[in-house]
């Protein structure tokens, strides 16, 4: 008998992974992708919002400002990446410059640091804003993160302290018996006190095998364009237009590691359909036009969308279910839910985990160890590293100069990367401008390898996205 | 009895006529900007052939395919043929270039050679 | 520190025939640095023939050629690294590699050759709409899984963009038991050499959709539909012509650009139009002392081209070396119209000798002429029968036309 059942391996329920695996529980987490981080965790924004956004009253203001604040003391623990990089958001007109009158209000209330700039001021420091911009609010807090290094860090800590993984095994029923629950995955029956339904876009379906869904989830799409390295100048700072009633808007952000982003767009769709349209990426261009110029669209090297699960009332869902109250719904976490995730967690765990069950601390809590990254290195540690095992001297990545080793580290890491999908999340080979076209071939032959499965049979992500068949059979 | 052809010898890719009798003798070749154009279609419709490229499975080499290529054309429509018996080899390294893999490929009076030498690998 | 002569970064064909062309004219200090576990580079995964024919005087596949030189660099001792990644090179010359053995270590070369070919337009580049999924590879990828590691990618296959390797990949895969269904280009010429279009797509029933391309990809775990559409002068897609293939694997031979990873460090331009390095007429980029050749260049069409260019940079490297002098570059280049792009893009001011000026029309030609000019004058007009972007063109100016120029030198194309 487990103690907690967890549905879902996204960022959310990565955070409740590592933060319940502290206590004496028995906790096990099941998603149906293959890989942490690969549904609504996989693709997004990656900024930790500071919080001027939310409707004050919403959850969502309360679980985004405090979040937020524990970010920077969660990644300098783990030792993943977090980087302040600020904030810009920016008005065109008067219009506009009254929702940045009430941004700062909202901001100031909420103890978040903004400052108002003049165009004179934004330029010198972003000489790519548009020729429209005149006014902007500065949030040098706003930081951005890498959100499945981010989620593979914490679940890595959970998996070392006892928590139970399980990937690639989608929950189809939930029986409740009395004072349990069995959740069946295609091969598992496992009973548990307590369920945390963090299935993220799936997680009015978890609700439905329960009860009749008390929240309902419009998913909705967003569509990004990501561009090289070679264009990290373009901008320095996340660059906002002002938010609308339906969002955040299409916006410019540095990556953690020297890309920039640009998008998303905001399309409600009817299923889980992660597909980018010409029109969507129309939509972006058209869009982006307003905040910045001189875009560097020759510098685009991969496209991609998002979804996410939207509720009706525009707040994140969060309670017990209705029929009984050992079954947490964490419904509509969109965004800031990457931003809110760690005060998601804590949140719940407060609120209703401890009305369910008696957490006592461990006696003993392992820290992950950090696998080494070599391009973080100076010289002679690089050195070092490959005097102590030479495949660190094996580039098998040239865009992004990724050795042998980190692969082979990521193959045997507490939840190890089984994919070359989940490899490229983790140590990133195949991220640069060839986009795997060398590399791709050399990270299969690599899982091929310390997996002991022949070549053919190596997955790209899911199950049936294995490489090929062998043309001439031994 | 008219067939259409296009010629590969240059990059002008001149697009050929050619006049056949019923017993498929060549009368006539038209559309052809040089005497070359003519000469490949002669060759291209009574008996076409063309080099074949493959790979057979090679053990104890740096990679698992070992490239091999007919020494001379063979007749296009054996094609297929002669992939099916390239299934059915295996060899071990070393190999030198042009190495005779295969003699007399399906009948065709073709050999099957090397493309390369692949010595005997040790690492990994 | 240690110190080399000439430092050659790629050992295909490019890195290879300048390392032997720059030892031939007196050069002994030469090191070879590959990222590849041999010799040969892309060359290895192309085993189709039709190479040779201008460098060897035989018909060869690409394994055969590269073995011709791999045995030539063999036999005159010159130096090599495999398995080892140059990570960076600056404006004084000072190469950091790494490898297993040796762990990252700097030296300092006299003259670097840029011989790092190129890689492949991607998805990612062309913006293809639909789901990202398994089952969508480069050309080239499909066909080193194929060649070299015997995994056959898809069995029922679709390929996008009718260059060479596509073209040759679909007869490839088609005779490893694959069925291809379909060639889409967006132009509405083909961009392969005409034989590929014979003998790999009418060998085999395989249409080629001129004018088309893909507009969606749909499919959960791998590739499942993907459909094509056709599109009208400004690429924009044609309603109503669209059409669905059921395929699982999708291939894209959307073209080569030259890779240019390491120019960035030590500040070479690069041409906006072949997107590789600005060079002069000794193949020199623009900063002194490190030149560029092959596909890290300029993106050929055929190895022999390759092998041709970059044994004359490998001599101009080595007289350079043992009599170097800084001539100003005086003379710009430009192409005009027609024409999509010229190479070299700048002239020293006292050419020491003929100079082989190389472009790509920017479509078809026939019956036309190449002229080039210096401020209005037409100093050269070359009459062409028929000249494709697909095709690179070559025209040679004597060492006195060009050292007559007063302006600068543009070329234009125009049909008679």
């Amino acid at each position: 008998m487990q103690d907690i059942v967890i549905i879902g391996a996204g960022i959310v329920g990565s955070f409740l992974a590592h933060d319940l695996s502290k206590y004496d529980l028995k906790v096990t987490v099941i998603d149906k992708e293959n890989d942490i981080a690969n549904g609504t965790t996989m693709a997004n924004s990656a900024i930790i919002h500071t919080g001027y956004d939310p409707e004050d009253g919403t959850l969502k203001s309360e679980l985004n400002v405090k979040g937020a604040k524990m970010y920077p003391e969660i990644c300098k623990e783990l030792k993943i990446d977090y980087q302040k990089c600020g904030a810009y958001v920016v008005a065109c007109d008067k219009e506009e410059i009254k929702i940045l009158d009430q941004l700062k209000n909202r901001a100031d209330k909420r103890n978040i640091r903004a400052h108002y700039m003049e165009r004179e001021e934004i330029v010198k420091n972003e000489v790519n804003i548009s020729d429209d911009v005149i006014k902007a609010i500065s949030f040098p807090d706003t930081a951005i993160i890498y959100p499945w290094q981010c989620a593979i860090a914490l679940m890595e800590e959970a998996v070392i302290n006892g928590v139970d993984l399980i990937l690639g095994e989608k929950v189809y029923k939930i029986d409740e018996k009395q004072g349990f629950f069995t959740v069946y995955t295609e091969k598992k029956a496992i009973n548990t006190k307590v369920i945390i339904n963090a299935a993220g876009c799936g997680a009015e379906k978890i609700a439905n095998m329960i009860e009749k869904s008390p929240f309902h989830i419009t998913y909705k799409k967003g569509e990004y364009f990501v561009l090289s390295k070679q264009a990290n100048k373009f901008v320095n700072h996340i660059i906002y237009p002002v938010p609308t009633k339906v969002g955040k808007g299409v916006l410019a952000v540095p990556t953690t590691h020297g890309n920039i982003l640009l998008g998303p767009n905001s399309n409600i769709c009817e299923s889980e359909d992660l597909s980018t349209t010409s029109e969507g990426l129309e939509y972006v261009r058209n869009h982006l036009n307003r905040i910045v110029k001189n875009i560097p669209y020759h510098e685009v090297i991969r496209s991609y969308s998002g979804l996410r699960p939207t509720g009706n009332n525009g707040d994140f869902y969060i309670k017990p279910s209705y029929k009984n109250k050992n079954i947490i719904h964490l419904g509509c976490i969109d965004s800031p839910g990457l931003a809110s995730a760690p005060a998601i967690s804590a949140y719940v765990i407060q609120e209703y985990i401890k009305k369910c069950l008696d957490l006592l601390p461990k006696r003993k809590y392992v820290k992950r160890k950090a696998p080494p990254v070599m391009n973080q290195l100076c010289e002679k540690e690089k050195n070092d590293m490959v005097k102590t095992q030479p495949l660190y001297g094996k580039i098998v990545c040239k865009c992004e100069k990724i050795s042998y080793q980190e692969i082979v580290d990521a193959i045997h890491s507490p939840c190890g990367a089984k994919t070359i999908k989940a490899i490229k999340k983790r140590v990133r080979p195949g991220m640069g401008k060839c986009q795997g076209g060398f590399c791709e071939i050399e990270v299969a032959k690599i899982l091929s390898k310390e997996l002991n499965i022949p070549l053919a049979q190596v997955l790209y992500d899911e199950k049936h996205s294995n490489l090929g068949t062998e043309a001439k059979q031994w | 009895m008219i067939k259409e052809l296009i010629c590969i010898i240059c990059p002008m890719g001149c697009h050929l006529q050619i006049e056949m009798d019923d017993m498929k003798n060549i009368n006539l070749v038209t559309g052809n900007s040089c005497p070359r154009g003519e000469k490949y279609a002669c060759k291209e419709l009574i008996h076409p052939e063309r080099i074949l490229t493959s790979t057979v499975r090679i053990e104890g080499a740096i990679h698992p395919m070992l490239p091999v290529m007919t020494d001379k054309a063979v007749a296009k429509d054996k094609m297929f043929d002669v992939m099916k018996k390239l299934k059915e080899v295996r060899i071990k390294a070393p190999v030198k270039y042009e190495d005779i893999i295969i003699e007399n490929v399906c009948d065709t009076g073709a050999n099957i050679i090397a493309s390369r030498s692949m010595d005997k690998y040790e690492k990994l | 520190m240690v110190n080399i002569d000439v430092a050659v970064i790629g050992g295909g064909s490019a890195g290879m025939a300048a390392a032997l062309s720059a030892k031939e004219n007196g050069v002994e200090n030469i090191l070879i640095l590959e990222q590849g576990n041999e010799l040969g580079g892309i060359l290895q995964q192309c085993i189709h023939n039709g190479f040779g024919l201008q460098v060897y005087n035989e018909e060869l596949t690409g394994p055969s050629f590269a073995q011709k030189l791999i045995d030539e660099v063999n036999n005159n001792n010159i130096d090599y690294r495999l398995e080892t990644t140059v990570i960076s090179i600056t404006k004084d010359k000072q190469i950091t590699y790494v490898n297993e053995k040796e762990g990252y270590v700097s030296v300092k070369a006299k003259s670097i050759i840029l011989a790092c070919g190129c890689y492949e337009r991607n998805r990612g580049a062309i913006s293809i709409p639909g789901v990202r999924v398994k089952g969508i590879y480069t050309a080239g990828e499909a066909q080193k899984l194929l060649n070299i590691e015997n995994i056959l990618v898809g069995k029922r296959v679709f390929i996008l963009g009718s260059g060479d390797i596509g073209l040759i990949m679909a007869r490839r895969m088609m005779l490893e038991g694959a069925k291809v269904l379909g060639v889409a280009e967006i132009m509405p010429y083909s961009n392969g050499l005409m034989r590929n279009i014979v003998q790999c797509l009418k060998d085999f029933d395989i249409p080629l959709y001129l004018s088309h391309t893909i507009i969606d990809v749909q499919g959960k775990e791998h590739v499942e539909k993907i459909t094509i559409g056709k599109v009208d002068k400004n690429k924009k897609l044609i309603k109503g012509t669209e059409k669905d293939f059921w395929v699982d694997t999708l291939l894209l031979a959307v073209g080569l650009i030259p890779e240019t990873s390491l120019t960035q460090t030590a500040g070479i331009q690069l041409d906006a139009h072949t997107k590789g390095p600005l060079v002069n007429d000794r193949f020199e980029t623009t900063v002194p002392g490190i030149y560029a050749c092959g596909n890290a260049l300029h993106v050929h069409d055929l190895v022999d081209f390759v092998t041709m260019e970059s044994k004359l940079v490998g001599r101009f490297v080595a007289e350079d070396i043992l009599s170097y002098t800084t001539t100003p570059n005086l003379i710009n280049v430009f192409p005009l119209e027609g024409v999509n792009y010229v190479l070299p893009q700048r002239l020293n001011k006292d050419v020491k000798e003929k100079v082989t000026f190389y472009f790509r029309v920017n479509k078809p030609y026939k019956e036309s002429k190449v002229e080039f000019l210096d401020g209005d004058r037409v100093i050269k007009s070359v009459k062409k029968k028929y000249m494709l972007p697909a095709n690179m063109e070559r025209i040679t100016l004597k060492k006195d036309e060009i050292n007559n120029i007063s302006f600068d030198l543009k070329v234009r194309v125009s049909e008679i």
